[in-house]
C-alpha cells in the first residue's frame, strides 16, 4: 500500500466516522428526549416528521439561526476558542476505536479503525484529558460567576475521576499486555470479556465515564438549580450547540471505549463455530459493536432520568475515597489473576 | 526525509513562538494557554523522534493534569494583586532575570560543549525500539529503579506535606 492509497483510505474512513458520529449525536438527542418522555409518562417530540423523527434537524436549524450573543466583559478570543476545543477533543478520540475486524477490500488489508496505533489507549486518555480546558476556559472567559464556578467544579471533578479511570484501564492493559485497542479486543475472545473477569474495574471505569462526560448524576458543572447553566451560561447560538454536540459526542466515545475495553469490542462469542461466510461474519460483528454501543447509550440516558444529582462533597468523597481505592484493588486482582491463575 | 524536516520546523516554530508568548502575556490565563500549546508542540517533536510514549506522557501529565491544576489556581487569583506585588518587590524581578540567564548559560554549555548529538544511535530500528513503552518500562524497573523509587518517595512526601498544610487551616 503506497502513501497515496493510505491517505485516500484514511480520509474516506475519517469522513465515514465523522458522518456516523454526527448522525448518531443528532438521533441520540432525539432518543434522550423520547426516553425521558417515556420515563416521565409523557409523549415527547412528535410534531416534526413521522413520530418526530425530523426533530434533530429542526433543532440544529433553530440553533444556527439564533443570534450569537457574546458578553462585553468576556474575553472574546478564549470565549470563541472554548467550544472549538470541546469539539476537537470530542471528535479526535474516535480515531483509535476499532469498529470491526480487519477486512480485505479491493486487495487491501483495511483495519476498521481510522488509525491503528500501538499507543491507542494512552492516546484516548491524553486527548480526553485536554477536554477539561474547553470547560475551564468557557467558564473563565465568560466573565460570569456562574460560569466560573461551573468551570472550576468541572476541572476538579475531571481531574479526580481521571485518576480512577486511568487505573481501571491499567487492569485491562495488564491482561491484554498491549495498549493497542485492536489487540485489547482480540484478547477478549470467547467469553473472556473484561467486564466478567474484572468487574470492579468495569464499575469504576463506568462511574468515571459518567463523571468525565459531565452527565447526571455527576453534572455538577452545569447544575441548573445552583449555577443557571454552569460553564455555558453565557453561550448562545452555534457556540452553545457546539458544547451540546460535544457532550453527546463524548457520551458516544465513552460508550465506545467501554465496549472496546470491557465488553469484547466487535466480537460475538463463539461466532467462528457457526462457519458463516467471511462477509456475513464481519457484518454481524460490526452490527454487534453498534448493538453494544446502543445498549450503553440507552444506559447513559436511563441513569440520567432515574438518579438525582450528587452534592459536590459527595462527588469528591466518592471519587477519592471509594472509586480510587477500588480501582487500585482491581489492579491487584488482575495481577493475582495473571500471577496465580495464569490467565 | 523531507516530511520529517517539515514537521520538525512546524513543531519547533510553534514551540518557540508559544514559549515567547508565555512570558510576554500579561494575562496569566492566556499565558497558561500558550504553555499548553508549547507542551503540545513538544509532544509533536518527541513523536518525530519516535519517542511515542514520552510524547503521550507529555500530554497526559503536563498538558492534561499539571496545567489544569495551574489554571485552577490562576483563575481564583486576581491578576491586579499580582501586579501590585511585583511593583513593591522589585528584587524578585531581578532575581528571576538572573536565574533565567543562569539556566540559559547552562543549556548553551550542554549543547555547545557536551555535544549530546554525538551519542545518537544511527540505527533507526533501535531508536524506534527505545521509544516503546516496553523498553522504557524495562529500563525504569531495572537500570533506573533507584531514581524511580526516590522520585516516588519525593512525591509521597509532597502529598503528605500538602495534606498537613490543608488540614491545619480547617482545624
Amino acid at each position: 500500500m503506497g502513501i497515496l492509497e493510505l491517505a485516500i483510505i484514511t480520509i474516506v474512513k475519517i469522513l465515514i466516522v465523522l458522518t456516523l458520529v454526527l448522525l448518531t449525536v443528532a438521533y441520540l438527542v432525539y432518543f434522550e428526549r423520547k426516553i425521558s418522555a417515556w420515563i416521565q409518562n409523557r409523549i415527547g417530540p412528535n410534531r416534526v416528521g413521522y413520530l418526530g423523527l425530523l426533530q434533530p434537524f429542526a433543532d440544529v436549524l433553530k440553533l444556527l439561526l439564533k443570534e450569537d450573543i457574546v458578553p462585553t466583559v468576556s474575553n472574546h478570543p478564549l470565549h470563541a476558542l472554548a467550544p472549538m476545543i470541546a469539539l476537537f477533543v470530542a471528535f479526535s478520540t474516535y480515531a483509535v476505536i476499532p469498529m470491526g475486524p480487519t477486512i480485505t477490500l479491493f486487495g487491501w488489508q483495511i483495519p476498521l479503525a481510522v488509525a491503528d496505533i500501538n499507543m491507542g489507549i494512552l492516546y484516548v486518555l491524553a486527548i480526553t484529558s485536554l477536554g477539561v480546558y474547553a470547560i475551564t476556559f468557557a467558564g473563565w472567559s465568560s466573565g460570569s460567576k456562574y460560569s466560573l464556578l461551573g468551570g472550576i467544579r468541572s476541572s476538579a471533578q475531571m481531574i479526580s475521576y481521571e485518576i480512577s479511570m486511568g487505573f481501571s484501564v491499567g487492569g485491562v492493559v495488564l491482561l491484554a499486555s498491549s495498549l493497542r485497542p485492536i489487540a485489547i479486543v482480540e484478547a477478549q475472545s470467547g467469553l473472556m470479556w473484561n467486564a466478567f473477569i474484572q468487574p470492579i474495574g468495569f464499575i469504576t471505569f463506568l462511574v468515571a465515564a459518567f463523571a468525565e462526560t459531565n452527565r447526571l448524576p455527576f453534572d455538577l458543572p452545569e447544575a441548573e438549580p445552583e449555577l443557571v447553566g454552569g460553564y455555558h451560561t453565557e453561550y448562545s447560538s452555534m457556540k452553545f450547540a457546539a458544547f451540546f454536540l460535544a457532550e453527546y459526542a463524548n457520551m458516544i466515545i465513552s460508550s465506545a471505549l467501554i465496549v472496546t475495553l470491557y465488553l469484547g469490542g466487535w466480537q460475538i462469542p463463539f461466532i467462528e463455530r457457526l462457519n458463516l461466510p467471511v462477509g456475513l461474519t464481519v457484518a454481524l460483528q460490526v452490527g454487534a459493536f453498534c448493538f453494544k454501543l446502543a445498549v450503553l447509550l440507552f444506559f447513559f440516558i436511563w441513569v440520567r432520568w432515574s438518579i438525582p444529582r450528587f452534592r459536590y462533597d459527595q462527588l469528591m468523597s466518592l471519587g477519592w475515597k471509594v472509586m480510587f481505592p477500588l480501582s487500585l484493588l482491581n489492579i491487584i486482582w488482575v495481577a493475582i489473576l495473571i500471577m496465580v491463575f495464569k490467565i | 526525509m523531507s516530511l520529517e524536516i517539515t514537521l520538525f520546523v512546524i513543531f519547533a516554530l510553534a514551540a518557540a513562538v508559544s514559549a515567547v508568548m508565555v512570558v510576554t502575556r500579561s494575562n496569566p490565563v492566556i499565558a497558561a494557554l500558550f504553555l499548553v500549546v508549547n507542551f503540545g508542540s513538544l509532544a509533536g517533536l518527541f513523536l518525530t523522534l519516535h519517542a511515542q510514549f514520552i510524547a503521550v506522557t507529555e500530554i497526559i501529565v503536563y498538558a492534561g493534569a499539571i496545567m489544569v491544576l495551574f489554571l485552577f489556581v490562576i483563575m481564583l487569583i486576581k491578576p491586579e494583586n499580582e501586579q501590585k506585588f511585583l511593583a513593591v518587590n522589585k528584587k524578585i524581578k531581578l532575581t528571576a532575570v538572573f536565574l533565567a540567564a543562569l539556566i540559559l548559560v547552562q543549556i548553551a554549555y550542554i549543547i555547545l560543549f557536551a555535544n549530546p548529538s554525538a551519542r545518537l544511535n544511527p540505527d533507526l530500528n533501535a531508536s524506534v525500539q527505545a521509544g516503546t513503552i516496553e523498553s522504557i518500562g524495562t529500563l525504569i524497573f531495572t537500570k533506573y529503579i533507584l531514581p524511580f523509587e526516590a522520585a516516588g518517595y519525593l512525591l509521597l512526601a509532597a502529598t503528605i506535606g500538602a495534606l498537613v498544610l490543608a488540614k491545619k487551616k480547617f482545624e
